[in-house]
């Protein structure tokens, strides 16, 4: 994510211009997102830092067209998302966006076969789910159930769902925020796999900063707006993480 | 206000839909068993008192003539109080608003003024004058029939000759509160009127003065019935005594005792099911709000509360929605209660209703529904309030779901995964899904009991004028005549055929079983009144022996080829045994028949008519009317097609009102358990739809999910509830049997097919209320809710 556009070789896969949000409350207006201008380039991963309240979450739910903006724009390619409908937000989730979240929401009635198998079945040019499921390291656990499997078992389960359908990007809202540390970084080899194999943006908000190192660029946030955004001369492998 | 309490509101308001939804069921039940006891009790109570204040005889007998005097010998039998005697006969009226003959009931009564038993209340002008041969009394209904008033006059033969009756007064008796002419099914005021006249007059046109054709008597509350009976019949025999009869067994009586029984069925049978599904209801969305509340219930407890406490809690919510729920059904209850009896006195002709309303239902009533609604609450609440504060705090773990048996249907199916979800839940949930399929069973189920009669009366309408009596008039001759008669009436203008009918009073024993009822005489070859079996859809010829309708079989338990001892009443000792060689099938009395011929040699004498069965040309109708009111053997006219259009007349009123009732309170049973589950399906998958919309299924999809589940068991409960809904059918037909009619058990595609849209319209109604949620989910907001 950069506010300049040094690197002309990269198309964006993300622009924002003067990005907004506001929730409105009956006492007061809070204040979200506060004019946000950016572009994220694409097949990288970035990582979103900052504190809660700070505005990463709002605009990751708005890339993901989960929310709508309040003012300004939002393009993905040549896509304006803060012009599409509801119905084409739902197109947009579908065949383009992966999101994986802090508690995993699997589908608790479907093995991991089935789960991932919710989004081949409606994606068109899909993996299987073996070959999700193998990319994220459980090919041996495809038929159990999510209440049979670990944390950080179902967080990559959610992982290659998210993958499965070979989305541009994958959204990732405090993926190991519920998890431990050697749980944790098994989930981050396997983003880290899913964007070296198949170049797929990865936008990744974390509370733990120990992360940021993996990243090609971290974003930091406050109060609404980005503060600074830092480009990593070195990343660095999820498993020297510490944390 | 404790705290408690005021989440207590707050939960109330933000749940007001689903318990509104809980409490409407609640208060059907609790409203119908009001509103059916009320009514019922209030017509039980303005039955007897109309009984006792115009003391309503107890035990009735027909002589053919008996003198006066032997009155005062009857009344000296052990355990008669009162006895009153009359003269009582058919006759044809002639009124000049209709152009066929009417039929009316003449009764004397004595010269000292009303009679000392069934005394009919005078509601206009007065009784007539004794000795004044012009002045009649007539029961109020064939005077409102005919806009009759006091001074209006109307044309009677009365045994062949003609006169014009003056109406002096109109009157309600307790002996015709449900007043049937003979060879009807249902009343018909206009061609069946009840005249008073005095006892002098009476007399003289019957060749009965000085005696006497009727009697009634009451008795001591120590009487020995059966002994006062045969003493009775002792006294009478010698006169033409044809067998004393008890009040049962009194038309009017026995019609209002049926329908007094079907209230009292209906109180029973229908408020049970709603308070259950009302239970199951409470329990389900009860069961969801703790299952929510749980980390608020570990709080509860990790600060002090006790469990008590908290169960109280939940339970004084559940108590809440009772609460709502007995009102309402008391208020509607109460209101409904009145209004049916009003209808009810109305249609069965009290002069008064005494409207009591009894405090115990009311108590029971509430007991039952607060119980429904408590009970509900506490199997949820025990779910919950067991367990320590810690483990209530933290989130319970994810639903377990295993490999069942479902699952190799899943295989075999190889379902794309929304389906998958939809078998699983129900796979892992199996009793919720089963509770969830009866409730809709049960709306299916409510509608067919309660629209299968509609089926029930075409197929009696069909059986009983169509395959059975196919004449257009049943005429009555005043005596037993000749069969030569037969040509006579063929010979009246408009006649096309004539056949007769003898009826016989008998009483039928076997072994200790016995019934006093009419044998009817016939020949083989008629065809215009056949005997036929309803239940092999045969004609049974009586060629010899006698041939027994079903439920009179049963009734003495006789089967055939069983020989059966048969009594004929109006001849003296004159008893034969006789073997059954078949059975007819029936919906209306108790029929015996014989070979008129059989009947001639048995009795030693020649074929005799009573009756006669005519199929007339529409054209020269009147004609015939007009011979007819002056023909002086003619005792009554019955026109088959108006007995059937006043049947279907009074189907007709209460079937509008009754379909209107029974699809609301269906619908209401079907929108109460969908919409509820629905609700909940939503509030517990939240989280699991808000994933799936992030992950891009559209909103229909996720709505597939969500209500797939309930358009399954909406499905799969339908075909449940038609069967269910047939034995509760047969179980009513079962109740409503009588001796005066039984009610066949036909439920026709039309029947099945209604219910079963009823119940999926409101399905789909409530589905489509809970699908409006599905679409305004705020998704961002349900993914950061912990789970």
């Amino acid at each position: 994510m950069g506010s300049d556009n040094s690197d002309a070789s990269r198309t964006p896969i993300y622009r924002m211009q003067d990005l907004t949000k506001t929730y409105r409350t009956e006492a007061v207006d809070v204040h979200a997102l506060r004019g946000v201008t950016a572009e994220v380039p694409a097949g990288e991963i970035i990582v979103l830092l900052g504190a809660s309240g700070s505005g990463k979450s709002t605009l990751l739910n708005i890339l993901g067209g989960l929310d709508t903006a309040t003012s300004g724009k939002a393009w993905f390619r040549d896509e304006e998302l803060t012009a599409k409908s509801d119905r084409d937000l739902t197109r947009y989730r579908r065949d383009h966006v992966g999101f994986v979240f802090q508690f995993y929401n699997l589908v608790p009635s479907l093995t991991a076969r089935e789960n991932v198998a919710l989004v081949t079945e409606i994606s068109s040019d899909p993996m299987t789910p073996e070959e999700a499921l193998e990319r994220v390291g459980l090919g041996h656990r495809m038929d159990h159930f999510p209440a049979e499997m670990s944390g950080g078992e179902q967080q990559r389960v959610a992982i290659a769902r998210a993958i499965a359908k070979r989305p541009e990007v994958l959204l990732c809202d405090e993926p190991t925020g519920a998890l431990d540390s050697k749980t944790g970084v098994q989930v981050l080899e396997a983003l880290h796999k899913i964007n070296a194999e198949l170049g797929t943006s990865t936008l990744v908000i974390t509370h733990n900063a120990g992360i940021q190192a993996m990243a090609h660029r971290v974003v930091f946030f406050a109060d609404g707006d980005i503060s600074e955004i830092r480009e990593n001369a070195k990343r660095i492998e999820p498993t020297e993480i510490v944390w | 206000m404790r705290v408690l309490d005021r989440k207590l509101l707050r939960d109330l308001r933000r749940l007001w839909t689903q318990s509104l939804a809980i409490s409407a069921v609640l208060a059907v039940g609790v409203m119908i068993m009001v509103m059916s006891n009320g009514a019922e009790r209030s017509l039980r109570e303005t039955r007897d008192t109309f009984y006792e204040r115009n003391r309503f005889g107890d035990l009735f007998a027909t002589a053919s003539r008996a003198p006066d005097a032997l009155a005062a010998e009857i009344l000296s039998i052990d355990g008669i109080m009162r006895v009153d005697t009359r003269i009582s006969d058919f006759a044809i009226l002639d009124v000049a608003d209709m152009s066929e003959p009417a039929v009316g009931q003449v009764l004397s009564f004595p010269a000292s003024g009303l009679p000392a038993l069934n005394i009919p209340t005078i509601t206009k002008g007065r009784m007539p004058e004794p000795g004044q041969r012009g002045e009649v009394l007539v029961n109020q209904n064939f005077a409102d029939a005919h806009g009759f008033t006091p001074g209006d006059t109307f044309g009677v033969t009365l045994n062949g000759q003609k006169r014009d009756l003056t109406i002096t007064g109109t009157a309600l008796s307790p002996e015709f509160i449900y007043t049937i002419g003979p060879n009807s099914i249902m009343p018909d005021d206009r061609r069946f009127g009840i005249l008073w006249m005095a006892e002098d007059v009476l007399g003289a046109a019957f060749n009965l003065t000085g005696a006497f054709n009727a009697v009634s008597v009451q008795l001591s509350r120590d009487a020995d019935v059966d002994a006062v009976t045969d003493a009775l019949d002792d006294l009478l025999k010698p006169y033409g005594g044809t067998g004393a009869y008890p009040r049962k067994d009194q038309t009017s009586n026995a019609f209002l005792d049926a329908e007094l029984t079907q209230l009292a069925v209906m109180a029973q049978v229908v408020p049970p099911i709603f308070l259950v599904i009302s239970a199951f209801l409470v329990n389900m969305v009860l069961g969801r709000l703790i299952a929510l509340e749980r980390e608020q219930i570990g709080l509860l407890k990790a600060l002090g509360y006790q469990q008590v406490e908290i169960s109280w809690h939940y339970i004084k919510l559940a108590l809440v929605i009772g609460c709502l729920g007995v009102s309402l059904g008391w208020g509607f209850g109460m209101l409904a209660g009145r209004g049916m009896a009003r209808l009810y006195s109305e249609f069965f002709h009290f002069p008064y209703l005494v409207f009591v309303q009894y405090p115990s239902i009311y108590a029971v009533s509430a007991a039952a529904g607060l119980l429904a609604a408590g009970l509900g609450a506490i199997s949820a609440v025990r779910r919950v309030v067991g367990l320590s504060p810690a483990v209530a705090m933290a989130p319970p773990a994810p639903t377990r779901f295993r490999r069942g048996l479902l699952d190799h249907l899943i295989v075999w199916l190889k379902p794309r995964q929304p389906t998958m979800m939809i078998l699983r839940a129900i796979g892992r949930w199996p009793l919720r899904a089963a509770l969830t399929t009866l409730g809709i069973a049960t709306s299916a189920s409510v509608m067919i009991a309660a629209l299968f009669m509609f089926d029930a009366m075409d197929e009696l309408l069909d059986v009983s004028f169509v395959q059975i009596n196919r004449q257009d008039a049943i005429v009555q001759f005043a005596l037993e005549r000749p069969e030569g008669v037969l040509e006579d009436v063929a010979n009246l203008p408009g006649v096309l055929s004539a056949e007769g009918v003898w009826t016989m009073p008998v009483r039928l024993t076997n072994g200790h079983l016995t019934r006093r009822i009419a044998v009817e005489g016939r020949r083989p070859d008629d065809t215009l009144s056949r005997v036929f079996d309803v239940e092999t859809r045969n004609l049974v010829q009586p060629e010899h022996g006698i041939v027994l309708a079903r439920r009179l079989a049963d009734h003495i338990n006789a089967s055939v080829g069983d020989t059966v001892t048969v009594e004929f009443l109006t001849i003296p000792d004159s008893q034969h045994r006789l073997k059954v060689t078949g059975l007819a099938g029936q919906y209306f009395g108790l029929g015996a028949y014989m070979n008129a011929e059989a009947l001639a040699r048995l009795l030693d004498q020649p074929v005799q008519v009573t009756q006669a069965n005519l199929l007339i040309d529409p054209a020269r109708e009147h004609d015939l009317f007009q011979s007819i009111k002056t023909a002086p053997a003619v005792a009554g006219l019955t026109l088959l097609a108006q007995v059937r259009q006043s049947f279907t007349d009074t189907i007709a009123q209460n079937a509008g009102m009754t379909t209107t009732i029974n699809s609301f309170l269906a619908a209401l049973i079907a929108i109460g358990v969908v919409y509820n589950s629905a609700r909940i399906q939503l509030s517990e998958r939240a989280r699991e739809l808000a994933s799936l919309r992030i992950l891009g299924f559209t909103r229909g999809e996720v709505s597939y999910i969500l209500l797939g589940e309930l358009f399954l068991l909406t499905a799969a409960a339908i075909p449940l509830g038609l069967v269910i809904g047939r034995l509760l059918a047969g179980a009513m037909v079962a109740s409503f049997d009588s001796d005066l009619y039984s009610i066949p058990l036909v439920v026709s595609r039309g029947t099945y097919g209604w219910a079963a849209g009823v119940v999926a319209v409101a399905s789909v109604v409530s589905a489509l209320i809970v699908r409006r949620r599905i679409d305004r989910m705020d998704l961002v907001a349900v993914m950061k809710t912990r789970e």
